[in-house]
Parts: C-alpha cells; structure tokens; sequence
C-alpha cells in the first residue's frame, strides 16, 4: 500500500481558495441517464483519458435489469461511477463529489446519493413537463429550490448537440451524441485529454465517419461550452498517481477473469476449454474468451448450466484445462457434477460471479452470498478448494492460482468472484508473460503397477493427488466413475473400511493444500485488539477504512482473505491473537460462521444485502462501535 | 491400422460382469467387443462413457478407457471429450430412462450438433437398476411399482425422437441379433459425426419378452422389417408385406395389392428427414411390425470439426501471443 498518510481515502479535500483551480487528492464522479443515453460509454471513456492522464482509478457501473425499460422512466435509469485519485486507490468512492443527470429520472433515483455541496450537472432541455411527469416530479426540482445545496450546472444540451452535429447527421440520430456533449464538459471541468477520447471513437466507429464526426462534435462543444460560458467556474485537478513503475491497461473482472484463464493455459502448457451456459453476471467471460482462437481456447456454449460442466469434466479427463463458469443458481445445477469431479479426481475450475439470489434474485447486484454454498454445497462428504477474488487487478493472479491448485491436486476448484469484481475495473500493472508462475503438470506415461497395470488411484506421496493418464495413452487403458473406488486400484469397491479411507483421502488431500498457500497477511497495527478480517471484493473499502482510522490513531489491525478452503494455516493463530474481531461482508455473517466452527472465535459482523457495495463510511462507523463495545 | 490384430479378450476388462443372468446386455457386449477387435481403432484411442443405470456399468468391462458418470449427462461428458479430443473414438452407452428421461435435453443438443459420438441406446422400457418402475418408453397402461393402476405416461418412439432432433445417423437393432447389432455398429462407425442407436434389449427380471414380437421364433419373421439402403421394403417370410408412401405416410400393405414401382425404396441417404420419420412410425411400441436398420445417414460436419476448423483458421492468420493480448485494450506506462 502506497497511500500518502496525510490525506484520507473518502470523502473529497478541502477546495483552495486559489481562484480557478481546485487541486483534489482524489475525486469521485457519477454519471447517471437513462439506459440508451450513452452513460456507460461516456463514463468509460472518462475512464481511460483518466488513466492515460496518470490517475488511479476505480470504475463501477450499475445496470437497469430490464434490457430496455421505457425510456425517461425510473427503471430505466444507468449509471456509471469512477473514483479518480492522485494515489493508489483500492473503491469506486464512496459518495460522488460530482454527478451528471442526463433527465429526470436520473436525478431522481441518484441525487440522494450526491455529497452535499457537490457539482451537479444536468441536461436542463430533459426537464420539461413529459420528463419531469415520467420521472414523477410534480414541479421541476431545477426550479424548487430544492437543489439548492449542490452546485448546479445547467446545461442545454440538446440545443448544443443539435448545433454542434448539424451538418453530418439527421433526424433521430441527432441527439444520440448527447452524452458526448457531457463527457466534453466534464473533460474540461476535470482537465482531461481528449485524445484517448477521439481516438477510441475514431476507431470504435470506424466503418460510420458520420458517427465519429458527429460525436467528435459533440465532445468538443461540450469541452468549449465550459471555456466559454463557465469561465468564472474552478475547475478541478488530480494530479497524476505515484503507481508502481510498469505498463498499465484499464481491466474489468471479467475480462481479467478471461485473460487470467488465458494466461492459466498458457503456464500450464494446456489447451483451454471453457464450457458455460450464458447467465448474468458472468457471461462476459464466455464473450471474452470466445474471441481468442488464436490462443487456442476453445469455448463451448452449452445447452444448460449442467452439460456445461459435463462437457468440461470430458475435457479434463481429456487432458484440457477445463473451466466453467456461472453465478449462484447456475452453479445449483452444476453440483452434482462437480461431486462427481471430485471423486473422479479430475482438475476443474469452477468460477461463480455470485450475483444477489436466492433464486433469481437481483442479478445485477452483488453479492458475497455463495460463500458457504461454496464450502457445503454438495452431496456427500466432498470438500473443494475454495478462492475468491478481490479487485478486477488481483483477478488475473488469483485465477491463475485456482488452476493451479487444481492441475496439482487433481480436484475442481471454487473460484468466487461477484457483480462488483466483474463490472468494476481499475488499473493492472501488466506483468511479462513470461514472468507467470510455471504451474504445469506431467500426465501418466508409463504403468505404476505390478505386472504392467495401471493404478489410478495410487497417490503422490506428497500431494495425494492422483496420476492424471489420458485417453490415446497405450497401456494406461482404466475406467473411472462416481461409484466409490477402491485405493490404489480404482476398482469399485464397497468396502465399509475402503470407503472411509476414500473419504479421508480426499478429505486430507484438500485440508493439505494449507501447506502450499501463503500463511493470512496482517496489515496495520499488529499489537491492536481489533482485527477486521475480509474476504472477496470488500478488499478495497475495507483496507481504505482500516488505513484511515490507522491515520487517525485507531489502533486496528486488519487481514484479508484469498483461501477460503483450505484456511491459510496460521488463520486460527492470528484469529485467537486478537481480542476482537470484526468480519464485514455483503451476506448475513457467513466467513463468521466459518470462522466460529473452525477456530471457536466469537467475532462481530457488519453485514448487509442491499445490492450495493460496501461505503468506507459503513466500515469506519461499525469498527469505532466494536472498539468502543 | 492393419497391424492391429486384437481378440475380443483384448476388450474385455478384469472386472466381473454383474448383470443378472440373461439380461440381454451380455449379448450387446460380446457384440460390441467382437466388433472392437475389427474396428481398426487402437484399444487407447477409445472411450467409453455412460450414465447411470444398468447399461451404464458397461464401461467397467471394457478394456478401453472409460468413465461412469451421472445419471443422463453421458453426451455432455462424451461432447466435452470428443470436442477437446477429436482424435478419439467416443462411444455413449445410455438406457431409455438415461437418455430419454433425465438426460433427455442433452441427447437432442448433442444429436442436433453432430458431435462425433456413437450413441447406444439400451432400451428395455422399463427401470431395471432401481427395480421395476416404467420408463420414458413403457406403453401406456404398464403396470409397475410406480404404476399400479397402470402407466398414463404416452411414451416415446426413440428413432422419431432422434430424426426430430436433426440427427444425421439413426438406426435401430435387437440385442439377440449379433450380426444385425454388428452391421449397425460398422454402419456407424463408418459415419462421421453423432450416430444414434436404439438396441431393443431385453430385461428378464423386470420386462420379459417385451421384444417376444421381434425375437420369438413363430413371430419374428413376419414382423421384422429390415431397412437395406437402395431396397424396396417388403418383409414377412415370402415377402407378403410391403411399405408404400401413401397420403404422405409409410404404410404397410399386402405385397399383392401394390404394383412393385408403388413400393418404398429405402434410401437412408435422403436429405430431407420427413420419409425417413414416416417409416419410424411404422410401429409406436415393438408390439407388431417393426422397422430395424439405419433409418437416416446423412453427412453434416461434426461440431468437433468445425470448432477445431475456426481454431486453425484463427491460428493460420498469426498464431496467438499473451504478451499482446494483455496489451490489446491500450495501455499506459507509469514510469
């Protein structure tokens, strides 16, 4: 953690009175308008001229579930949020300092959320008497007053775009380019370049000219409408961020979820196959990795959740590198396989971007509610090695350590990730391909019996993993099954004492893989009486909350979890060392429950499931009432 | 491939076969391993993959790799393995509850897809493994543990099922018969893609003589009709029966009362599936007259195939690159 110590990591500086330049430490911006205004885009292009400026940031989206909800209305509002900062930053922010509100219904459904005295900008022309009804304003909130406490910028857009674009389209596509107009002036308001800007869109719009000039036009009205008309107005600047030295891209979860399989492949030294049935919020991965031929993935769009995880189950005992992917009620159907993985011994990884359930849920939300479904989620005695990710930047390195797990110990493997890992995205240092961890595995050649026979089931004196033999191996000829097998043999067995030797085993073989993981890390102020113990995606607001109540004094120390299954091996040690502990997750108190049953430690909660993720603020407020309690 | 000279001992695993005592699946596996030996395929380049059921211990004794799965996602494991592994031979061993039942949707995907798979259907209408209740194939008013006052359940015909589901090989044979059983197996082997194949196969313990119709020695010969590519369809011992197309349905019909340009001339390689579901539905259950042989044989690329085609073509223009992949969104450098 590279965080200056004299600033904290919510919440925005004091503005200087130096006239028309407001230098920030950091800064967080919402852009919110209806679904087809554009706000994803606009909020990924302030993304990237964000990034290739030199700031950290944190970006986060949030989707209307109705792919088209009426137009205008409060279901159909999407919003796009981005923490940009001068340092190493870990959230999207917690409240925005600055929103744009493309109508009504925007304004409506994200104002609340605007932090007071914070710059609102709005699309003044979407404020009339249909929008305001739409969004079920009685009188226009521009009006009332009741906007009074934010710093408000009206801006006629419409009017703006419609100049501006004149010349090089017509009719409905005219105010498509709206959301540029906003994206200019924020660019201007924050000082950011516009080339990563025009040169995504040039080429992002390259087979339509018209699009790009009209859009180009719109950018660079918005930008000079700020020169020209808010000339009195500060503007804000955030410098460039001290990140370590290296080369960047921008990556979402999914995507580093993708190329961290991609990448898993290639230092395994085995073909990919990736079977997946499509289900919010992990279908971008099939998308992603459906486009890499050329490294020799091969995707398979299966008929349901269950053949998905059939198919990959044939490819590893192929020889593959096998993954399916799915969120929560998806991976209900994949169960019975994965216990059947399990006891066949075949390497699997199985990714859940755990979405808000049960059962349908709110798809789009996030959630860390699959942790015990995880752990317990099968039939039978059938412990799994459990991962969970925590920012779109530690997904590339956590997934190529899921597979890694899995080619050595023979088993299938729970990768976690959720809704705010997958849509989110921040910086990732990119590392050499060939710097990546060497995680490849020898299959069975020769026969490791007596009399020439093959013995599936006799283990690895370390590891008790089993020898992976592949069809098209002479010799190596055997038959596998979800009926119990006898040690060493394979053969079906019925055996009362063979069975419960089975059933160590692979208990064993799971439980030793403790041995081969880093030991939990302790951050902060080792000799405090608090630990804040995380997991999964509350990483980043988590260690921001922990770092500034450090700052302020608070003697706190706070860890982080990776390994779910097996638990790092001094995780009891370091649990009992501390006379409290506090666990924040986005679920009823599931990691407490583990760590209840394993170490007999009470802990404290901070738990919630409203589909948003944590604020620093909520972290802060419950660790002060554990200290003081 | 000439080299290889195998017995059916090669075939046959170490494991003690444990099916009851006359099952007919006995038969189907000296059946198939007979036919192994003269396949040309080396032993290691075959797998055989099952469900659950009685039928699905059959990878237990072969002597080839295999694999016991769950109940019904056979065809997953099998289209997951032939799509990673086009270079081996891939063989499903199923039962009607298995593949028509549980496992009904992954049948007709991996069928509509033409993976290259030998799908066998080891069809004895009922549930043997869990004791005697009625299948997705039982007739209607079956009486069985389950149905006591007898099956309300319509059931399947499985060859109409597979033509239906885009099926580019479908046959259908009789446990009893070796050489029949034997001929279909050549006839898929020789296909390129999914090959479906429903074996009557009887279970003496809990559906006896379900097939008497077809295998009883007063019966059978004037009720089965062997399909023979590029033959008109006459059947009966002097060949009294026939098959003609007739308001757009197969119908039987005394040989006598047709002129011999009327009669169907079987042509599996037909396009066009309609003729050969007509003649599927020349019987609903194996109760009287019934079609045996390969219905449908067509040529499609296989799912396999094409998946690997897009690989190499992909690869042809550049072969991949991590290093540029990880760059390909843009990037910045901090220095």
């Amino acid at each position: 953690m590279t965080s200056p110590a004299a600033h904290a990591e919510a919440g925005v500086s004091e503005r200087s009175p130096n006239g028309n330049i407001t230098p920030l430490r950091q800064v967080t911006v919402r852009f919110a308008g209806d679904s087809g205004d554009g706000m994803q885009l606009a909020g990924n292009r302030f993304a990237d001229t964000s990034a290739a400026f030199g700031n950290d940031l944190f970006t986060l989206p949030s989707f209307p579930a109705e792919i088209r909800a009426p137009a205008g209305t409060l279901p159909g509002v999407s919003s796009f949020q981005i923490q940009i900062a001068d340092w190493d930053i870990s959230t999207s922010g917690d409240r925005p300092d600055c929103m744009v509100a493309m109508n009504p219904a925007a304004l409506r459904t994200n104002i609340s959320d605007l932090r007071q005295g914070g710059t609102l900008i709005v699309n003044s022309e979407a404020f009339d008497e249909r929008g305001l009804a739409k969004a079920g304003y009685e009188d226009s909130p521009l009006m009332d007053g009741s906007l009074n406490q934010y710093d408000l910028i009206e801006i006629p857009m419409n009017t703006i775009t419609k100049e501006a674009v004149a010349d090089k389209v017509s009719g409905r596509s005219v105010l498509r380019s709206r959301n540029f107009v906003a994206l200019g002036f924020l660019a201007w308001l924050f000082q950011r370049p516009l080339e990563p800007i025009v040169t995504w869109t040039e080429n992002k719009f390259a087979k339509l000219p018209m699009v790009v000039a009209a859009n180009l036009a719109a950018l660079r009205a918005g930008y000079n409408f700020g020169i020209t008309t808010e000339t009195s107005r500060s503007i804000f600047q955030v410098k460039p961020a001290s990140l370590p030295p290296g080369v960047y891209t921008s990556i979402t979860g999914n995507t580093a979820l993708a190329w961290g399989l991609i990448a898993a492949s290639y230092c395994a030294k085995l073909p990919l196959y990736y079977g997946s049935y499509p289900i919010t919020p992990a279908s971008d991965i099939l998308h992603e990795l459906a486009r890499h031929k050329r490294l020799g993935v091969r995707t398979f769009q299966a008929e349901d959740e269950i053949a998905a995880v059939g198919a990959v189950i044939g490819a590893a005992f192929g020889g593959s590198l096998a993954v399916t992917g799915s969120s929560g009620p998806g991976i209900s159907l994949k169960s019975e396989a994965i216990s059947l993985a399990l006891t066949a011994e075949l390497p699997l990884v199985v990714v859940n971007v755990q979405r808000a359930g049960p059962s349908t849920g709110m798809p789009t939300k996030p959630e860390q509610t699959d942790l015990l479904f995880s752990l317990f989620g099968r039939h039978g005695e059938s412990p799994l090695p459990v991962l969970a990710c925590a920012t779109p930047s530690d997904v590339v390195e956590t997934t190529i350590e899921a597979a890694r797990i899995a080619l050595k110990y023979m088993t299938p493997v729970i990768l976690l990730s959720d809704n705010h890992i997958a849509n989110g995205s921040e910086p990732w240092r990119i590392p050499d391909a060939a710097d990546l961890p060497d995680i490849s595995v020898r299959f069975a050649s020769a026969p490791n019996g007596a009399g020439g026979r093959f013995l599936p089931y006799l283990r690895d004196f370390n590891t008790f993993s089993r020898p992976w033999a592949i069809p098209g191996t002479k010799g190596l000829e055997h038959r596998i099954g979800g009926l119990e097998k006898e040690n060493i043999s394979g053969d079906i067995s019925y055996n009362p004492d063979n069975h419960q030797l089975m059933t160590d085993s692979r208990a064993w073989k799971v439980a030793n893989i403790a041995n081969d993981i880093p030991p939990v890390e302790v951050h902060g102020e080792l000799d405090a009486n608090l630990l804040v113990l995380g997991w999964g995606s509350s990483k980043g607001t988590m260690g921001a909350a922990c770092r500034n109540l450090n700052r302020e004094g608070y003697k706190i120390a706070y860890a982080h979890l990776r390994y779910l299954n097996p638990l790092p091996a001094n995780l009891g040690d370091v649990v009992h060392s501390y006379e409290k502990v506090l666990i924040p997750e986005l679920n009823t108190g599931q990691l407490r429950y583990v760590i209840r049953a394993n170490f007999l430690k009470d802990a404290f909660g901070l738990n919630k499931v409203t589909g948003t993720p944590f604020y620093i603020g909520e972290i802060r407020d419950r660790v002060l009432e554990v200290l003081e309690s | 491939m000439s080299n290889l000279t195998y017995t059916r001992s090669d075939f046959q695993s170490d494991q003690e076969v444990r099916w009851c005592p006359g099952c007919g699946d006995y038969t189907i596996l000296a059946s198939v391993q007979g036919f192994m030996t003269q396949m040309g395929i080396p032993r290691e380049n075959i797998v055989v993959v099952s469900g659950i059921g009685c039928a699905a211990r059959f990878p237990y004794y072969m002597n080839t790799y295999g694999f016991h799965t769950i109940h019904g996602r056979a065809p997953t494991i099998a289209t997951g393995l032939a799509t990673s592994r086009p270079d081996l031979s891939i063989w499903v061993v199923s039962g009607d509850g298995d593949a028509l039942s549980i496992g009904g949707n992954h049948l007709i995907h991996a069928l509509r897809r033409n993976v290259n798979i030998k799908i066998l259907l080891f069809n004895n209408q009922i549930y043997g493994l869990t004791k005697g209740q009625y299948s997705p194939t039982s007739e209607v008013g079956k009486r069985t543990k389950s149905t006591p006052f007898g099956s309300i359940d319509f059931p399947f015909n499985p060859v109409s099922l597979a033509i239906g589901s885009e099926a580019s090989f479908v046959a259908r044979t009789l446990d009893m018969d070796r050489n029949h059983t034997q001929y279909v197996l050549g006839e898929a082997v020789s296909h390129r893609g999914s090959a479906f194949i429903e074996i009557y196969q009887n279970c003496n313990v809990f559906n006896d003589k379900a097939f008497i119709a077809l295998t009883g020695r007063t019966e059978r010969t004037s009720n089965r009709i062997n399909l023979q590519e590029g033959k008109p369809i006459i059947f009966g011992g002097s060949g009294e029966s026939c098959v003609v197309m007739e308001n757009g349905e197969a119908r039987i019909k005394p040989t006598s009362s047709v002129s011999p340009d009327q009669i169907l001339v079987h042509d599996p390689y037909r396009e066009n599936p309609s003729v050969a579901f007509s003649i599927s539905r020349l019987s609903h259950t194996p109760h009287g007259p019934t079609p045996l042989g390969v219905f449908r044989n067509i040529s499609r690329p296989t799912y396999g195939s094409e998946m690997q085609q897009q690989i190499v073509d992909a690869q042809n223009r550049g072969p991949g690159d991590l290093d540029a992949l990880f760059s390909s969104a843009g990037t910045w450098e901090v220095t």
